[in-house]
């Protein structure tokens, strides 16, 4: 595993794999957006204004962030599971729109009929939420296989968690990505329970990367609590996959704050298991580095912490909260295509 | 018009598309050095190569997900699944990615694939080498499910479900492969909403859909001859979505139907098509709807069990004629 001891003082050029202090800045910003966007949602959930299955991200934005942010999000195409919202808006997605999505509006990504799991936005190649757990593996894989066959420099990048990979469709994808070296980054977000199974009751292989090894794909383990060590792995891995190397597994040591999900009653955790792993809270970390190594105050923290909550409240719940339902006219809008010539036999 | 059969008219839709559009792939388990364990892609990986021309490992949900997840970016996949059976297996992905993805993206995405695979009882194939799935398909909303009783709609199917921008479920059958008819020597899309009158008649109609339609017109050929009772067969070949207004128009001339599937009667397609006749023409009915179907039983290996286990044009004939009061 790398640790953080071993990092590279930061060097005055650019060097891929080290951030900038400017874009350390910006990323701290994007991850406490990201945390309290998060919070937000719990609490429009528990005024029941969000409604379904709702999972929330907390305590792993370093994965996202470090992993897309060595990526070309927009250029290349991202897919995940249920635990959504937060890759959606790294990727581009409006937060607005994804808020809405979650209110079940006509505004939201998915037009409202998505939710919560389902997030997508096409157009910054966000390519979906998906609620079968391993079922966007082989989807990654088939991005790949078109990118390949189209001839671009896009790579496809799948994360999901580790649960996933006890699913066949997890062995079936790496088995034909690396037969037909195909360029998708596995990303395996590692928190250490599958819902409210921990990952020894289920899985008989704790590192996940070495699960990898049977396919003869490149794997890594490092810390994903830690944004520059996510972000230096993920560059390695990117590098990796766009020059044409075929797959590559990282996984990524992290922990959810919150339950699996809001109707989770979080008993098969320990109140120290949970303090041990708040003391490695990811938006924490970077700002507490950034302040010692003199970058940030305490204060311009602080102010940075309650403008993100104004924004949320003013503009992006206030969006949600105002956007129209969908008609129920259009209840079967997009389950088929629009006038398909060929579904009355050609154009002709 | 070339008489051809429906393997090969399968096969020349495919060489078709893939030299029209750089973007036609097909995928399945022994399609490419071996050339289709019905011959449907022979030929065709010499021509096209390994890259569009994929032989997959044994992984139906997955290679079915590969092909779904291209689709997302303007390939267009035709998926081999070398026999219905295996389709349980791919059913995650094809019901879960391919046909939801429209709808739960809000339009955003979509999966242009066709997937085809033969279904049906063979000869001796056992149980789990004899499923119909048709039904289980037909009850899907956003997936289209068609199914080719000859040759011409082999190709024509295949031909309009590649370039459809909605999945499509082409339902063919192991026995039917080598089946002869003739095929337009020039281009043909078959839509994939409708029905036809495989043949004329007006006393009676008979429904089926893919092998049954060909019992069928056995049946209203010894119904005619023997028994002076002239048949009306109707070919279903798109089974999701049915095609109302065919079903209405044939029974507003024979007032009397006869439903015949290879499948189990429970969620079949006969149920399917009652329900239809009862919402659209039931005061046009001289007499009730009968069901011709298969027992339902897992198909046993013995080859009499496998026969009695599914119709035959003979019970079509029993069927009719004791709608008929001369049984």
């Amino acid at each position: 595993m790398s640790g953080i001891a071993h990092f590279p003082k930061r060097r005055e050029k650019e060097q891929r794999g080290v951030l900038s202090v400017a874009d350390e800045n910006r990323l701290l910003r994007e991850m406490l957006f990201a945390r309290r966007y998060e919070e937000r949602c719990y609490e429009a959930y528990m005024e029941r204004k969000i409604g379904g299955f709702l999972h929330l991200y907390p305590g792993q934005e370093a994965c996202a962030h470090g992993v897309l942010e060595a990526a070309r999000p927009g250029h290349d195409y991202v897919i995940t599971g249920y635990r959504d919202h937060v890759h959606a808006i790294k990727c581009g997605a409006d937060p607005k729109a994804v808020m809405a999505e979650l209110y079940g509006k006509e505004t939201g990504s998915s037009k409202g009929r998505g939710g919560s799991m389902h997030i997508f936005d096409v157009a910054h190649r966000f390519m979906g939420g998906y609620a079968l757990v391993g079922g966007p593996f082989p989807l990654a894989v088939g991005m790949a296989k078109a990118i390949k066959l189209k001839g671009g420099d896009e790579i496809s990048i799948c994360i999901l968690g580790d649960a996933a990979n006890n699913q066949g469709t997890f062995h079936e994808s790496l088995n034909m990505a690396k037969l037909w070296e195909l360029p998708v980054l596995f990303v395996c977000e590692n928190n250490l329970y599958g819902i409210g199974t921990r990952i020894e009751r289920s899985t008989s292989e704790l590192d996940q990367y070495k699960r990898v090894c049977g396919y003869n794909i490149p794997a890594q383990q490092v810390d994903g609590q830690d944004l520059r060590v996510v972000y230096r792995a993920a560059c390695e891995a990117v590098d990796y996959v766009r020059g044409g190397n075929g797959p590559y597994f990282l996984e990524l040591l992290t922990y959810r704050f919150r339950g699996h999900s809001m109707s989770d009653s979080n008993v098969y955790r320990t109140k120290e298991e949970e303090k041990e792993w708040n003391k490695r809270d990811p938006v924490l970390i970077l700002r507490d580095t950034l302040i010692e190594e003199g970058h940030l105050t305490v204060d311009e923290f602080n102010a940075m912490d309650r403008e993100i909550i104004n924004h949320i409240e003013d503009d992006i719940i206030k969006f949600a909260e105002e956007s129209p339902e969908p008609p129920v006219e259009e209840l079967e809008k997009y389950v088929l295509a629009e006038n398909d010539p060929y579904v009355k036999g050609g154009p002709h | 018009m070339a008489e051809m059969m429906y393997w090969q008219a399968i096969r020349r839709a495919h060489d078709e598309e893939m030299a029209r559009d750089a973007m036609v792939i097909a995928m399945g388990e022994d399609i490419g050095v071996l050339g289709g364990t019905y011959k449907a892609t022979q030929g065709l990986y010499e021509k096209y190569g390994p890259e569009r021309i994929v032989d997959t490992p044994i992984s139906e949900n997955s290679y079915t997900g590969v092909g779904i997840g291209a689709s997302f970016l303007g390939v267009r996949p035709i998926i081999e699944l070398m026999s219905v059976n295996f389709a349980w297996l791919a059913l995650d992905q094809i019901v879960n990615s391919a046909v939801k993805v429209r709808y739960m993206s809000g339009g955003q995405l979509t999966a242009p694939v066709v997937i085809r695979s033969p279904g049906g009882t063979a000869h001796q194939l056992g149980s789990q080498h004899s499923a119909r799935m048709e039904s289980v398909f037909m009850g899907i909303s956003g997936l289209r499910v068609v199914t080719p009783s000859n040759p011409r709609q082999a190709y024509g199917l295949l031909k309009s479900a590649v370039r459809c921008n909605d999945p499509v479920f082409i339902n063919e059958h192991e026995l039917m492969y080598n089946m002869k008819g003739d095929v337009p020597d020039d281009e043909y899309f078959c839509p994939l909403e409708g029905s036809e009158v495989a043949r004329h008649g007006t006393d009676v109609s008979l429904f089926g859909y893919n092998i049954s339609t060909q019992w069928n017109l056995r049946a209203a050929e010894i119904l005619s001859t023997q028994y002076g009772i002239e048949a009306e067969v109707i070919d279903l070949f798109t089974l999701s979505p049915l095609d109302r207004a065919g079903i209405k128009a044939t029974l507003s001339k024979t007032h009397k139907a006869v439903l015949v599937e290879e499948g189990e009667a429970p969620v079949g397609v006969g149920a399917a098509v009652m329900a239809i006749i009862n919402e659209e023409c039931f005061f046009e009915l001289d007499a009730a709807p009968v069901r011709v179907s298969a027992k339902p039983v897992p198909i046993p290996y013995n080859h009499r069990l496998e026969k009695a286990a599914i119709p035959n044009p003979q019970d079509v004939v029993k069927a009719v004629l004791k709608m008929f009061g001369k049984a």
